[in-house]
């Protein structure tokens, strides 16, 4: 069954992530996103990670992609895009670069092991012991063991939503742009 | 695999033949029973707000015009369905279903009945009980924005577009409320209970239902009554909140900006013709009856309710049948709210929809959270609740009120603007 799945859903990714890369529209680009996301979430249910799968779902899929496609939308660069030049020098063969060096990456992680002495690619077992399912397990630790980081993470993401609508907001003396769309929503108009 | 069907008896001995012929006629039954049950809304709809304009309604097709649903979805199949020349065709024919899919499994979480034995097996009336359960509602509704805002991208025209973008803005500022209603429900699962056991606090909407459905005695003393153990009254202003995100979510009345015919023609479906129209058409009312149904599950204790006096309580009716009524009893109250908004409210402006959103619901859930998480550890903690609460909520009320001083003022903004 789990390999059934595994197979499946990996050429579904995979396919996704091709889909990415090579469609010419940008929406199109985005929706694959979308596939290859899902299907990693049905990975993380197969390894009895619900929470990670539901939160996959729910912020990639359903907010962060969204919001992806809104600014496609609202900008209108939705067309096809001329791909034989490049917009950014360097961009590509820097790409190549880096996508090699995370491969190397996962491939030396995959094969060593923690300071516990805990192979990585094993993690630890998702349930039994005292805590219950994954989603208790998941909560008492990061409420317990890692709640400063978890913290922290939170504190940096209102400062970054605070300094975004700071230099996204006009000043009242500067001159306004020239247009502003119709139907934009408030906060793209008003801030 | 077997995580997802963990709380389930159905899947505890392995799984065979029947186990699976099981799962799939509980999905057929689903499945059928949400189709009907749009059908019926529809009707159910038309006939209330004629009667509220005193309207006779629809009332040629069938007795009392109840086959009037049917006719139209025959009409809607057999129609010719054109596509713009401008419309980019893959996803134009996609979006529908990424539309209605949600919208359908959605319903999968929502326990419909009790415990029951089909075939030697015992199962719970309701389709998955997922250790995630709730999350599963916030990630169906969030896939199903795809398929309004692709609808509205793809058409290739004006209209639809406007209507997707304020969509996906729509939804996606409701859906933060949503949650922050959703914790506030949460927030009552867990903790000390009846036997004075502490437990972790559960997302299944299994174990909500359980949590309410504690017996009690209507002759007793009111904080004995089965009905004080609703998550309502704990969370009576998460409830609020709820109702009203979910409406907006849903692109309902009068939240229905999304497809305002006086601004937008039909929004994002105006493009949409026959049997495409008609998979929106069901996927926008089905994702009302599953919010509702969601609601009736977290707040008013899901198929919990008295059991018929004079049957054994285990019997077939009372263990079938009853808990089944009360349910669609308490979506048809739900229902028939949601139709009443419709017939009294006009449609918010814009403007008003995210300040709704964005200055009123998200800050009163968030300070109602902290309200009730004070009360929750004072309680579990032993503190005076006497002085406890009307404390915290005047604290909540002062926070409030700091952060309305604060908000630029609407005169502030059109003024910015220009």
């Amino acid at each position: 069954m789990e390999t059934v799945l595994f197979f499946v859903f990996g050429t579904f990714a995979l396919g996704g992530a091709l889909g990415v890369v090579l469609a010419r529209n940008p929406v199109h680009s985005a929706l694959f996103l979308v596939q290859t996301l899902v299907s990693i979430a049905v990975y993380f249910i197969v390894e009895e990670a619900e929470l990670l799968a539901a939160v996959q779902v729910i912020v990639y899929a359903g907010a962060i992609v969204v919001l992806f496609l809104f600014v496609i939308m609202l900008i209108g660069v939705d067309r096809q895009e001329d791909l034989a030049q490049d917009p950014i020098p360097f961009q590509r063969p820097l790409a190549v670069a880096l996508g090699v060096a995370a491969f190397v990456e996962i491939l030396v992680l995959a094969g060593s092991t923690w300071a516990t002495g805990e192979h990585t690619a094993r993690g630890v077992p998702v349930r039994g012991g005292s805590f219950g399912n994954n989603v208790d397990r998941v909560a008492r630790v990061l409420f317990t063991d890692f709640l400063w980081p978890f913290e922290l993470t939170a504190l940096l993401l209102v400062i970054a939503v605070v300094g975004g609508v700071a230099l996204a907001r006009r000043s009242r003396h500067r001159p306004p742009p020239t247009s502003v769309p119709a139907d934009a929503p408030e906060e793209m108009t008003a801030r | 695999m077997s995580a997802l069907g963990a709380g389930d008896p159905l899947f505890s001995n392995g799984i065979d033949t029947t186990v699976v012929l099981i799962v799939i006629g509980k999905t057929l039954v689903i499945f059928v029973m949400l189709l009907l049950a749009v059908m019926m809304y529809i009707w159910f709809l038309r006939k209330v707000i004629a009667d509220m304009q005193n309207r006779v309604g629809p009332e040629r097709a069938g007795p009392y015009g109840l086959l009037q649903s049917l006719a139209d979805a025959v009409k809607l199949f057999f129609k010719e369905q054109s596509m713009p020349e401008s419309a980019d065709r893959w996803v134009f024919r996609l979006a529908p279903y990424m539309s209605a899919l949600p919208a359908f499994l959605a319903f999968a979480i929502v326990p419909i009945g009790g415990a029951v034995t089909i075939a030697g097996h015992r199962t719970f009336l309701q389709l998955a009980d997922f250790p995630i359960g709730i999350l599963f509602l916030l990630a169906m509704s969030g896939l199903g924005l795809y398929g309004v805002m692709l609808a509205g991208w793809s058409s290739g025209s004006k209209y639809p577009l406007l209507g997707s973008v304020r969509a996906s803005a729509q939804l996606l500022s409701y859906e933060a409320a949503l949650g922050l209603s959703i914790v506030g429900v949460l927030l009552q699962t867990g903790g000390a209970t009846s036997g004075g056991q502490a437990h972790p606090g559960t997302l299944s909407t299994r174990d909500i239902v359980s949590l309410q459905a504690w017996t009690g005695h209507w002759s007793g003393s009111p904080g004995n009554w089965p009905i004080v153990h609703w998550f309502v009254f704990p969370a009576i202003i998460s409830f609020a909140i709820f109702l009203i995100a979910a409406v907006a979510e849903t692109n309902h009345p009068p939240f229905d900006l999304v497809e305002a015919e006086q601004e937008l023609v039909g929004g994002f479906h105006t493009e949409y013709t026959g049997i495409r129209f008609a998979i929106f058409y069901l996927a926008e009312f089905m994702n009302l009856i599953t919010m509702s149904a969601i609601a009736v599950t977290l707040f008013l204790g899901g198929p919990a309710g008295p059991a018929l006096p004079g049957l054994p309580r285990l019997g077939w009716f009372n263990a079938w049948i009853m808990p089944v009524f009360w349910f669609f009893l308490k979506l048809i109250v739900l229902l028939f709210c949601t139709v009443w908004v419709r017939a009294t409210l006009p449609r918010l402006r814009y403007d008003q929809l995210m300040d709704l959103g964005w200055k009123y619901l998200i800050e009163i859930a968030f300070l109602w959270l902290m309200v009730s998480g004070t009360v929750r550890v004072a309680r579990d903690q032993g503190w005076n609740l006497w002085i406890v609460t009307p404390l915290a909520t005047l604290g909540a009320v002062l926070v409030y009120g700091v952060i309305y001083l604060a908000m630029p003022k609407r005169d502030e903004l059109v003024e910015e603007i220009r």
